[in-house]
């Protein structure tokens, strides 16, 4: 019982800011079509940035600061950078991301070295929230989801109450429209990918001092964000939030159970021994397999579902 | 303007003698490169160059032919390369017959198996959806690799000894120079192979599907089937490069799985250019250049390796094959109507975007890497502490910068007066 | 046995809650020539793609020589030997005048997904992809990539395009929309030859050329078919002359009194 309240709070915060790191990638994928393979990279400059910031002026500074120039390195990539390559193609989109990526991270490592930086937790966050049972939950991880489901409340009420959301809203799904009624869509498309460039360094802030800040930690949640926007759905941000929570479940539980199907097997009184053929398939345990899940989900959901969970834009 | 001269089908009843030269002359190529440039390492790069050349090449069945973006090629060479050293070691064993030259075969099998698996389902979609489960499923297979030691032998991988059974007319396989001619002879059985087929039905309804899927269904083909068909032939002949990668370097790793290797294929298909049947083949020599090459000269390759990727995609979308043509009628034009000045107006403008470029950053890596001493570069040494390297590094930058396409227009400008003058004003 | 090679019963096709085709019945008789008009959103296009097989039907059956389509893929039907041309230029873009023929002639004749002969052995196929080049005036422009084509040239393509398989059945969509008159001629004198000893079924706007051409006209408008008759008798339909080429005697009135 323990272990299931615990992992469901924890599949709950890493969900929640996986979803606030996709959300950014939702928006930018949806309206422009572009797969920002860059987009862990902003989260892990928005990291290395609050780390920086926070040691001169302290990490409340570092926490509305970081996100912001952030957001501004993003609009700097699309009006010099993506701009220009829009013309050839989503392929090429992608590739100048992913050269982008690679930029970014030999940039990182260049100021601030090759090794993990020691970004730590501001002592107001430490230190745990209760005791369940006999296991602690952290300050800071109920920090962490605090502050991803306050964004999430902010940008739906953004996108739906205000008069940029519907411009934006309306360009995700027919931006030629919305540019001849005599919105300047290209200035959108820059401020969204600022903006969800913003929402991922906001992730590296927070996430940052919680997991290591270390040049491997883009690479290490880049594709799983792939899986969540891909399998939620391009262009929406439910789908997004769903396939986080999914993903967030599945690889908290799966990683800390150490059964297999030959576990299954013997507590129903069959058992095989090592010699026997497909002995190394059923004795692979859940926790083994764990990395592979959040794959497995995408190709299966969209082998069933090719649109996404709850994917709305028509092919 | 018409259609690109080497994808315009010449329908010539027998082939060129233009066409015969171009063979012979890549076959010549291939048997005399490692005669001429005779250190080892050298031999250890072309080795490697011929082998990325069948993976772009198997690659670009699907995308530059088939238009079919894939992020899981990884799955088809790496699986075809744990297949291989398997039978490498059951031949070596005795328990199977398989002379090493042969070995690819298997290669090409297991990749033509697995892509045979899963096809028919994943095929079924197209575009961005096809990119996202090939994603999943080349990760999928990278992820299950530490899952089943038993076939893929967990962290240290499986190795196979290359030397074994009967030598092939007194060659065992063991030197380096003999793996070169094995894999340059597989080279050439994959280029001809899959040349031939880009001349087929079969290789014109791929192109169809490329360009408007829809349409080949209402001339009467299947796009799911021809798509099916695509991955099938893609995956065999990257079952073949996973194969000799098997034999060149005697292991299988994940590695070999990891999105890294298929990121690295398209990438380097791509800066090559999907277009033609030379730019993947250029886009395996670059790769290898860039990942094996350069970082014995220089700390700062991978930044150089974006830099390139970056240019590349902004500036050549068509990959750097498709600046050949236009770059050598420049200078035939150059030559013939001798604007040398302007010429050398751009080289030196290139010049020092160059020199710029890899002042800062090799100064930039230094620095990193916390030496006390100066950079030397090129005979110059270079102290990072001080700020005068720095500054000359910049100031020669943006010199290049501001002055590539002024130089540039000046060039085409001059160039093309030249050319109408020359052509009696026909405009 | 009727002599239809086409039939639609009770065809409805929505788009959510939208109804695009709403009922409709129509027989088209094996070897004559049927222009369909109507107002524009008035569906033809629609029933297009519901009989080539681009959109499946909501209810309703389709029926061709004999066998129901209504539930096949494009290519199932195309193979059964109807073959279309459509209204927005849908052609293989990178690719030469040429080589779009020469895929649009591949499956009728006999080559499918071979990949051990090489194409330019294949005589047959060279000599009918020529054969189309010709008819279509586009033997000059043969080594020309499709996107570099003047609109006309295009149009032409797409009757090529359908014509190249040697179907029987012909749907052409629009085919001289956006031409001149002179081009339009040509492309009118193009249809008649090579829709001789074929079905044609031709979506048109204008109404010299369906006069001209068409055995009987079919009236679309709001999803259904109002009137199917010969030219002459269509031309004096009330229901017609209502829904589709204006009201006549209030328009000469308003015009008289100064109002239009």
């Amino acid at each position: 019982m323990e272990f299931f309240l615990i992992s469901l709070l924890n599949s709950l915060s890493y969900g929640l800011l996986l979803f606030m790191l996709s959300s950014g990638l939702t928006l930018i994928f949806s309206m422009m079509g572009v797969l920002n393979f860059a987009h862990a990279s902003f989260y892990m400059l928005g990291a290395y940035l609050a780390y920086s910031i926070s040691g001169v002026a302290g990490y409340w500074f570092a926490f509305f600061i970081a996100p912001l120039l952030v957001g501004v390195a993003g609009v700097l990539v699309e009006r010099y950078g993506l701009r220009a390559v829009h013309k050839y193609g989503h392929v090429a989109e992608l590739l100048y991301t992913f050269g982008l990526s690679y930029l970014m991270l030999e940039a990182v490592q260049l100021i601030w070295g090759r090794s993990a930086v020691p970004y730590g937790i501001p002592e107001m966050l430490q230190g745990s929230l209760f005791t369940l049972y006999t296991t602690t939950f952290p300050k800071y991880q109920a920090f962490m989801m605090l502050v991803s489901v306050l964004t999430l409340l902010a940008l739906y009420l953004a996108l739906t109450r205000t008069r940029v959301g519907l411009i934006i809203q309306a360009s995700l799904s027919h931006p030629e429209m919305v540019e001849s009624l005599g919105h300047n869509v290209p200035r959108v498309f820059m401020l969204v990918f600022g903006g969800g460039c913003a929402l991922a360094g906001l992730a590296g802030v927070i996430g940052g001092n919680a997991f290591v800040t270390e040049p491997g930690m883009a690479e290490m949640l880049g594709t799983i964000i792939f899986v969540v926007v891909v399998a939620g759905g391009m262009g929406s941000l439910m789908g997004a939030l769903l396939a986080s929570l999914l993903i967030g479940v599945i690889q908290t539980f799966a990683v800390a159970i150490d059964l297999s199907l030959l576990d299954g097997l013997s507590a129903m009184g069959l058992g095989t021994s090592p010699g026997v053929f497909g002995h190394s398939v059923l004795s692979v345990t859940l926790s083994e397999v764990a990395p592979m899940l959040p794959y497995a989900l995408l190709v299966l959901v969209l082998i069933f579902r090719p649109r996404g969970l709850l994917g709305k834009r028509e092919s | 303007m018409s259609t690109h001269y080497l994808t315009r089908n010449r329908f010539a009843s027998r082939p060129s003698s233009r066409m015969l030269f171009i063979w012979l002359g890549f076959a010549a190529v291939l048997m005399l490169a490692p005669q001429i440039l005779t250190s080892s390492l050298i031999l250890s790069h072309l080795t490697q160059m011929g082998i990325g050349m069948v993976l772009a090449l198997s690659y670009n069945v699907l995308l530059g032919q088939s238009g079919m973006l894939s992020f899981g090629h990884a799955a088809f060479s790496g699986l075809g390369a744990f297949a291989s050293v398997h039978v490498m070691n059951l031949a070596g064993d005795g328990l199977l017959w398989l002379p090493l030259p042969l070995i690819p075969i298997a290669g090409a099998l297991t990749g033509l198996g697995f892509a045979a698996l899963i096809g028919y389902v994943i095929t079924r979609t197209s575009g961005v959806t096809f990119a996202m489960i090939t994603l999943g499923i080349g990760q999928m297979v990278y992820a299950s690799s530490l899952m089943f030691p038993a076939f893929f032998g967990g962290e240290g991988g499986v190795s196979a000894d290359r030397v074994y059974g009967d030598p092939w007319f007194e060659w065992d396989f063991g030197p380096q120079i003999q793996v070169y001619y094995l894999v340059a002879a597989w080279l050439f059985i994959c280029v001809a192979a899959m040349f031939y087929m880009t001349r087929t039905p079969l290789g014109r309804l791929l192109n169809g599907v490329r360009d408007n899927e829809e349409r080949i269904a209402f001339v009467g083909f299947n796009p799911h089937l021809l798509r099916y068909m695509a991955l099938m032939i893609s995956g065999l002949f990257a079952g073949i490069g996973g194969a000799l990668m098997a034999i060149n370097f005697e292991i299988a790793t994940d590695e070999v799985l990891s999105l890294h290797e298929s990121g690295a294929v398209l990438l380097f298909t791509f800066i090559g250019g999907t277009a033609t049947f030379i730019g993947p083949m250029l886009g395996a020599i670059i790769g290898v250049l860039l990942t094996k090459f350069l970082p014995d000269y220089t700390a700062g390759w991978q930044m150089y390796l974006g830099l390139v990727f970056v240019l590349v995609v902004v500036y050549a979308p068509g990959g750097i094959s498709s600046l050949i043509k236009p770059s050598l009628d420049v200078l035939r034009q150059t030559v013939s109507q001798r604007r040398y000045a302007s010429f050398l107006g751009l080289v030196l403008s290139a010049f020092m975007l160059l020199a710029g470029t890899i002042i800062l950053v090799e100064l930039m890596y230094h620095r990193a890497s916390g030496a006390a001493g100066s950079l030397p570069l090129f005979g110059v040494a270079l102290d990072h502490h001080g700020p005068v390297p720095w500054v000359v590094g910049t100031v020669i930058l943006l010199g290049g910068m501001l002055t590539i396409k002024p130089a540039g227009r000046l060039l085409f400008e001059r160039l093309s007066i030249g050319e109408s003058a020359h052509q009696g004003g026909k405009q | 046995m009727t002599g239809n090679i086409l039939e639609l019963k009770g065809v409805y096709k929505q788009f959510g809650r939208t109804e695009i085709i709403r009922g409709v019945d129509l027989a088209v008789k094996k070897g004559e020539r049927l222009a369909v008009i109507g107002p524009n959103g008035a569906g033809k296009s629609t029933l297009f793609h519901l009989i080539s097989g681009r959109l499946p039907v909501s209810s309703g059956q389709i029926w061709f020589d004999g066998h129901r389509i209504d539930d096949l893929n494009a290519q199932s039907i195309y193979r059964r030997g109807l073959s279309r041309s459509f209204q927005i230029t849908n052609l293989f873009h990178r690719q030469s005048v040429y080589e779009n023929i020469l895929l649009a002639a591949m499956w009728s004749q006999g080559y499918r997904y071979t990949f051990w002969k090489c194409i330019s052995q294949l005589q047959p196929l060279h000599e009918r992809t020529r054969e189309v080049l010709e008819l279509i005036g586009l033997q000059s422009r043969h080594d020309i990539a499709v996107n570099l084509l003047t609109y006309a040239e295009q149009r032409a393509l797409e009757i090529g395009m359908a014509i190249a398989g040697g179907s029987n059945t012909i749907l052409l969509d629009e085919p001289t929309a956006g031409m001149s008159r002179g081009e339009s001629d040509a492309a009118i004198e193009l249809i008649k030859t090579v829709s001789v000893r074929k079905t044609l079924l031709m979506v048109e706007h204008d109404m010299g050329v369906v006069f001209g051409l068409a055995d009987r006209v079919a009236v679309v408008v709001y999803g259904q078919v109002i009137a199917c008759d010969t030219p002459e008798k269509i031309r004096a339909n009330t229901r017609v002359q209502e829904a589709y080429l204006g009201v006549v005697k209030d328009k000469q009135k308003e015009v008289r009194d100064g109002v239009a």
